[in-house]
């Protein structure tokens, strides 16, 4: 009893001894840094091939190519971008609640010393990039099939200069919704609110294809779709667990609650098929898939395993509704569905994070609210930062497509090209020569 | 001699095929169309919506055959690709006026 009352202290005083020198001196977690890393690699995999793949197979054939080099062309483009002057401006150090400025223009400073938590800065700037490049792929779904090559390119650099790196600092860099208490663990609003919003807007904008709710515009490959849903599954543990930017008991459990969530929007999606159509469609329980990773972003930190049922649940049976109603009874062609997937899982998800979040909800419990908040109060910051993000990005994205479409006189191909596909209009190849 | 185009259900091309053989047609040519008839089309699911498929995949089968073998072609023809549903398909014979072979220069009856 003696000894084990001197060892616990001898621990203690040990630990006590510790821990701020870890704190202090911001020293290098070699695990921490090792799950980062591989965290980059699986968010970029998402967009390459995961979501080019995924988009690709819902195509047509003559666009297939098209859609493949939107996405990578964007990856291309904002890698670039994100060094210039995206980091800076999501991350830099500016006092502004808005913006981080320009002092970490061209990675100014950074070099492999500099520290940024528990992790190399280069880690964490690089693990951030792969976010900056799936949000603005994200939105391709809305105009494939129609879109110029060049207004596409123009419109995804603009919008992720003005629309996504403010609103990363505003959520995740220091700026006035972090400082709100907003929870947006990996991207509720800051990636699908921000490109479903804009795809709503673009879709409007740039109108529906010719034969749009005709058979003729049924996906051409969802064998490709399959692969690329499965590869987006897999590299969202990435996208989730890593946000917690160490490898600690919230990484593993933000990685569990997203393949919980993705299980159940998938087979909730397929439910409702099945018992509307009498038949569960492949593409139906991918989509509900999306929808449940979707959903869980922003809650992925917060909620615990049965309150992440709950989330996925509500991603795929809203998210259904979403897509039905936008598209059937409105007539609006977000072509792949991004706002009814991305955007309303979205605002679900970032909405259910201020509930399930509580320790106090029994077997839903979650991690707990931070101090001085309670649910009431929690959910209101959440419907501020849904509001903040989605009405920024509207207003935004309208005037940017209007800039757009005056630089490149018009932001859509001609009827005949559309016919002929934008393989060949755009790109003078085709995706398949069989 | 007749060329004799069939349009049956694709499962149904390989019957035809050994049915045509046993009477002694040496040639048969095959293409995978699409096209509706009395079947109309099908439906298909996408994302929560039933979208209508108007023209259904078919086996189109063409047949040269010499004038004695016709009637017993259509037969086995109808044979093979009948399953009693709607759908089974249908069967054009249109006047064959020659028919030669590259590889000898053989003519008529003789090519076939």
């Amino acid at each position: 009893m003696l000894k084990k009352l001197f060892t616990n202290k001898f621990l203690l005083a040990g630990a006590l001894l510790f821990v701020p020198t870890v704190a202090s001196a911001q020293e290098i977690n070699g695990a921490d840094t090792a799950w980062i890393l591989t965290s980059t690699a699986l968010v970029l995999f998402m967009t390459l091939p995961g979501l080019s793949l995924f988009y690709g197979g819902l195509v047509r054939t003559k666009n297939v190519l098209s859609v493949l080099m939107q996405c990578f062309s964007i990856a291309v483009a904002i890698s670039i971008l994100w060094l210039v002057v995206g980091y800076s401006i999501a991350f830099g150090p500016s006092e502004s609640a808005y913006w981080g400025g320009l002092s970490k223009m061209f990675f100014s400073g950074i070099d492999t010393s500099s520290v940024s938590g528990t992790i190399p800065e280069a880690t964490f700037a690089g693990f951030q990039m792969t976010f900056a490049i799936i949000t603005p792929a994200l939105i391709v779904g809305a105009f494939v099939e129609r879109i110029k090559f060049s207004s596409m390119l123009l419109f995804s650099i603009l919008w992720t200069l003005v629309v996504y790196f403010p609103i990363a600092n505003w959520v995740w860099g220091g700026g006035w919704l972090g400082q709100m208490g907003l929870i947006d663990f990996a991207g509720g609003t800051v990636v699908h609110i921000t490109a479903g919003v804009a795809a709503l807007v673009l879709a409007l904008m740039i109108g529906q294809r010719k034969d749009f709710l005709q058979s003729a515009s049924l996906p051409h490959n969802l064998t490709m779709s399959f692969t690329g849903a499965a590869m987006l599954w897999v590299g969202w543990f990435g996208f989730n667990a890593g946000s917690q930017l160490a490898a600690d008991g919230v990484a593993g459990m933000a990685l569990f609650v997203t393949h919980i969530s993705a299980a159940t929007g998938a087979l909730s999606w397929m439910v409702i098929e099945w018992i509307k159509f009498g038949k569960p469609s492949g593409l139906g329980a991918i989509t509900g898939m999306v929808a449940g990773l979707a959903t869980i972003t922003p809650a992925s930190g917060s909620v615990g395993p049965a309150g992440a049922l709950l989330v996925g649940l509500a991603g795929g049976v809203i998210c259904y509704f979403a897509t039905t109603y936008l598209k059937q009874r409105m007539k609006i062609d977000d072509s792949l569905d991004v706002f009814p997937v991305h955007g309303v899982g979205g605002m679900v998800g970032t909405f259910l994070a201020g509930i399930l979040v509580s320790a106090n909800l029994g077997i839903f419990s979650g991690n707990g609210l931070a101090e001085g908040m309670t649910i009431g109060s929690q959910t209101g910051v959440q419907i501020v930062g849904i509001l903040a993000t989605g009405t920024y990005t509207a207003i935004v994205t309208f005037v940017l497509v209007k800039v757009v479409g005056a630089i490149t006189s018009g932001i859509r191909v001609t009827d005949e090209q559309e016919q002929m596909g934008c393989d060949i209009t755009d790109h003078d190849e085709k995706g398949y020569s069989m | 001699m007749k060329l004799i185009t069939a349009i049956v259900k694709p499962f149904k091309a390989d019957d035809v095929r050994e049915a045509l053989s046993e009477i002694g047609v040496s040639g048969v040519t095959l293409t995978e169309v699409k096209g509706f008839g009395r079947q109309k089309g099908h439906t298909e699911l996408y994302r929560g919506a039933e979208y209508v498929i108007d023209f259904l995949p078919k086996s189109k089968m063409e047949i040269a055959v010499s004038d004695d073998l016709v009637d017993r072609a259509i037969e086995a023809i109808c044979k093979a690709a009948g399953t009693g549903q709607i759908g089974d398909g249908k069967i054009f014979v249109t006047n064959l006026e020659q028919s030669i072979r590259i590889r000898t220069g053989e003519t008529g009856n003789d090519a076939l």
